[in-house]
């Protein structure tokens, strides 16, 4: 096939590094809800110790 | 633990990103046959290379955790697939995205780089049942180690026998000639294959240290809980 026209492609293009970039900012944003949920527990058992 | 280093490692990830998305969009020339379209391979490519690069240390991580039996490289093993499935999976949508582009299809089956690329991932998708349908902790890390070895010994060799059975298919970015990369675009593509790779190790180092600290709160409300025990 020819090369696609640059505004043929771009869309193309630009659907890729969205999807890389939503990938990682998915998984970041699983890691961070973890790590939160984390701070909440260890807060109560810091709380209950006192 | 796991968490030392983190900060100046997650920097230098996004620098050597932004850097390479720069030099992506502004100083790599276009391809002469495909155009605008090839500046996907720059996030394609790297992401593959480095899922299997992923995909391998997950079982020398096995191997590690098989010979001292100590569960941390099992930990290790199982965030370096995980990461990897999830850069697959992106492989695998940005190379459909290509493909429409470049022939018109989202996916060919008679295309073997797609098709064993394919393979190795829903091979490593079996990992999550196989490691939780086990309950018993140490025989899951085994068991794990034991697949993650296995599967990670055949990644190379499936990408060998690719490589030799079908040479001219697929567009070789790189090989031991040179591929056909011109130098602007062969800087850009190893700038984004650094990028890529401290990113899958900023995130593998974020995982694990979010993991360890999960285990260590569940030790602590362990022995909270058995103290009471005794108390009561």
């Amino acid at each position: 096939m020819p090369a696609l026209p640059l505004d043929e492609a771009g869309k193309y293009v630009a659907a890729a590094y969205v999807v890389f970039l939503t990938l990682i900012l998915i998984y970041v944003a699983i890691i961070a809800a973890k790590i939160a949920r984390i701070d909440r527990d260890i807060s109560e058992l810091a709380e209950d110790d006192e | 633990m796991y968490s030392k280093g983190l900060v100046p490692l997650a920097a230098a990830t996004v620098v050597t990103l932004a850097t390479a998305l720069t030099l992506v969009f502004f100083y790599a020339p276009l391809d002469a046959d495909q155009g605008f379209v090839q500046k996907i391979f720059y996030v394609h490519v790297p992401m593959a290379i480095v899922a299997l690069g992923g995909f391998v240390a997950g079982g020398i991580f096995g191997i590690r955790h098989l010979r001292s039996g100590d569960p941390s490289w099992d930990l290790r093993s199982y965030v370096a697939i995980h990461m990897s499935i999830i850069l697959g999976l992106g492989v695998l949508v940005t190379g459909a995205i290509w493909a429409k582009a470049s022939w018109g299809h989202w996916w060919v089956w008679d295309e073997p780089v797609l098709v064993s690329f394919l393979v190795v991932f829903l091979l490593y998708c079996v990992y999550y049942p196989l490691r939780f349908a086990i309950e018993d902790p140490e025989r899951q890390a085994r068991y794990s180690s034991v697949f993650a070895i296995a599967a990670g010994a055949f990644v190379p060799l499936n990408f060998m026998a690719v490589r030799l059975a079908e040479a001219y298919t697929h567009p070789r970015v790189l090989s031991q000639t040179g591929g056909s990369l011109p130098g602007e675009m062969r800087l850009t593509f190893l700038i984004a294959l650094l990028g890529m790779t401290l990113l899958f190790v900023t995130l593998w180092k974020l995982e694990l240290t979010a993991k360890h600290a999960s285990l260590q709160l569940k030790r602590l409300k362990r022995r909270r809980a058995e103290r009471e025990t005794v108390a009561a």
